[in-house]
Order: C-alpha cells, then structure tokens, then sequence
C-alpha cells in the first residue's frame, strides 16, 4: 500500500480536529475534536510502525506501544476534562467557554460578570473543602 | 523535480505502478473518505448529540483501517475503549450537562472563521509536505501480520513493561482525581447547592437581559 494514503488520511483528520477545538463552543464538543486529533495521531504510529517492521529489522514495534499508550491517556483524559467540565457547569450553570471569562482582562461589561463574582465565593470554599 | 527524484520515482513506480491502485488501496480510500466525512460533519454539525453518533462512525472507520494495515490488535482496542467507553462518556456529558436535544444555532463560536482559515492552511501545508516526502515509499502488506495480538504482546511486555506499569499508575491516578472532583462537599452540599443554583438562574437572567441589548447594539 502506498504510504501517502494513510499520512494523508491522519493529516486531514488532525486539521479536521484542529478545526473544531477552534470553532466549537461547547466544551464537551471540544473534547471530542480533542479526541480526533488524537485518532489521526494514532494512525500515523500505526502505519508508520507497519512500515518500518518490514523495511527496518529491530523496531521493538513502537508505534504500537506508542498507539496503545496514546489510546490509554485519551480515556484518562476524557474522565477528568469530563470531570472538569462538569464541575464548571455545576458552578456557573454553563458549559459555553466563551463564557467563562473571570480570567479575562478588563471585562468591565461582560454577560456573566454578576454571577462570576458570586459563584467565585462558592468555588473557593469548595477547593478549601475538597482540600 | 530533479533528474535523480525522476529516475528514483520512475523505478518505484515500475516496481509497484502508480495507476494500478490494489484492492487494499481501494479500500483503504473508500473507507477513509467515509472517516474524513463522518469526521466533518462532526465538527460542523449542530445537534450536539448528532456530532457524538458521527464520532462513532469517524472511530469506527478508522478501526477498519487499522486492520486493512494489520493492526489486528489496536484495531480491536479502538472499538472496546473508544467507541466503547469514551463515546458513551461523552454523551453522558452532554446528558449531565443539559446539552439542547435538536439544533442549537450558538453551537460554533463567533470565531469559526478564523478557525477555517488556520485549519485549511494547516491540511494544505501538511497534505503537500506529507506526498512530497513519500510519494515513492510503499507499505509491504504481505507476510505476517505486523499488528497481530501475538507479535504486540511479546513487543509490549518484553520492551515496554516499565512504561506499561507507569501507564497503570497514571490511570490509578486520573481514577483517583476524577473522583475528587466530581464528589461534592457533604457538609457544604445543601447550602452550596442552593447557592449555585441561585447563581445558575442570575447568570441566566443577566443571560436574557443582555442578549436582547446586544442584539440591540449590532
């Protein structure tokens, strides 16, 4: 098999992906753009460890280690940016990032500034709980 | 192209042609036209749950590819964990967190352009470096399997065993975190629940109230 094809194909998911953590607005669907990125990756370590087990002699097959190990820190990933995620909506009511601007500098007049000064008070006591 | 490239070019493709495509190859695209499909309209879709169920099929393709390059193993793996458990996990998510059954118009951002643009340079600068670079290596798909769940154990446990059991410390760990943050606070739960509630609905008021200001603004 030519190997321009599967390179091809990783690349275009990878940009695929890269596109919707961008664009996206909910944060669950970021996480599943996150999880895109990361499939094209994953096609690359295969089709390059299928490659190089014929032409090179020693590789301890390292793309699929690497790919197995990949596909293990995604699931991690995806429990604690759930995790997150929801913690965030219980706190603030809202899973849009684009609203969660406390960080932000000079948000004189944003939508969410009353209830960021609220629930900020909750969330600290919370950490200190959970501390 | 310089005459060496030529010459090199020529050689490959009298080894293995470059207008006689083999089956494998055939299949290879059709099935990632339709991962790079499913994978589209996933990002671009606006029905939140719709973008989950087109995730599964982007996953699953790619299973499929996975055992056209004779990654029997990985390709076994991708179907059990993703689209197994961490699809299931996020439409849990978006369950829990109240996502809008049917089309929600605010699913993009107002940056989505810009995102294009980024992404459509990325894929071009990448697509062209990536078939310049390999346009005259094949991928030898005969013989053994390279991926079959015997050669991937004995590779697995003979030379990565170290980082396979800090592997498993690692997922002890996010466990553990997930855990901690999802739990809430027993002494704090009735007032802390009532007061994000409280927060949840200003927000949501202050909500209503500014949209129809900015509308007004634009």
């Amino acid at each position: 098999m030519h190997l321009a094809y599967p390179a091809v194909l990783s690349a275009l998911l990878f940009c695929t992906g890269l596109y919707g953590v961008l664009a996206r607005r909910n944060a669950i669907l970021v996480l599943m753009s996150v999880e895109l990125m990361l499939n094209a990756v994953n096609l690359n370590l295969v089709a390059f460890d299928v490659y190089l087990s014929k032409a090179a002699r020693d590789t301890l097959h390292s793309g699929q280690a690497l790919t197995l190990f990949t596909i293990a820190i995604a699931a991690a990933e995806i429990g604690i940016g759930l995790a997150i995620v929801l913690a965030v909506y219980r706190n603030r009511g809202t899973s849009a990032i684009d609203r969660l601007r406390d960080a932000a500098e000079g948000h004189g007049d944003d939508s969410d500034d009353s209830a960021g000064s609220d629930s900020t008070v909750p969330g600290a006591e919370k950490a200190e709980a959970t501390a | 192209m310089t005459p060496s490239h030529a010459a090199v070019s020529a050689a490959a493709a009298a080894e293995h042609g470059f207008l006689s495509p083999t089956g494998v190859e055939i299949t290879f695209l059709l099935i990632g036209l339709v991962t790079f499909g499913a994978a589209l309209v996933s990002v671009t879709t606006r029905q939140l749950v719709h973008a989950a169920l087109w995730l599964v099929v982007a996953l699953g393709g790619l299973a499929v590819e996975y055992l056209l390059l004779t990654a029997e193993f990985i390709a076994w793996m991708q179907v059990l964990i993703y689209v197994g458990s961490v699809v299931v996990l996020l439409l849990f998510g978006l369950m829990l967190t109240k996502a809008p059954i049917g089309r929600s118009p605010d699913a993009d951002s107002g940056n989505r352009w810009a995102a294009l643009l980024v992404a459509v340079a990325a894929a071009a600068a990448l697509v062209w470096v990536v078939v310049d670079a390999f346009r005259t290596t094949w991928i030898d798909l005969d013989g053994p399997a390279a991926g079959s769940t015997r050669v991937t154990g004995a590779g697995l446990f003979q030379n990565w065993v170290l980082p396979f059991e800090a592997l498993s410390v690692l997922l002890l760990a996010a466990l553990v975190g997930a855990i901690v943050l999802s739990r809430r606070a027993k002494a704090a739960d009735a007032a802390q629940q009532a007061r994000a509630g409280g927060a949840a609905q200003q927000a949501r008021a202050a909500r209503d109230g500014q949209r129809p200001a900015e509308e007004g603004k634009h």
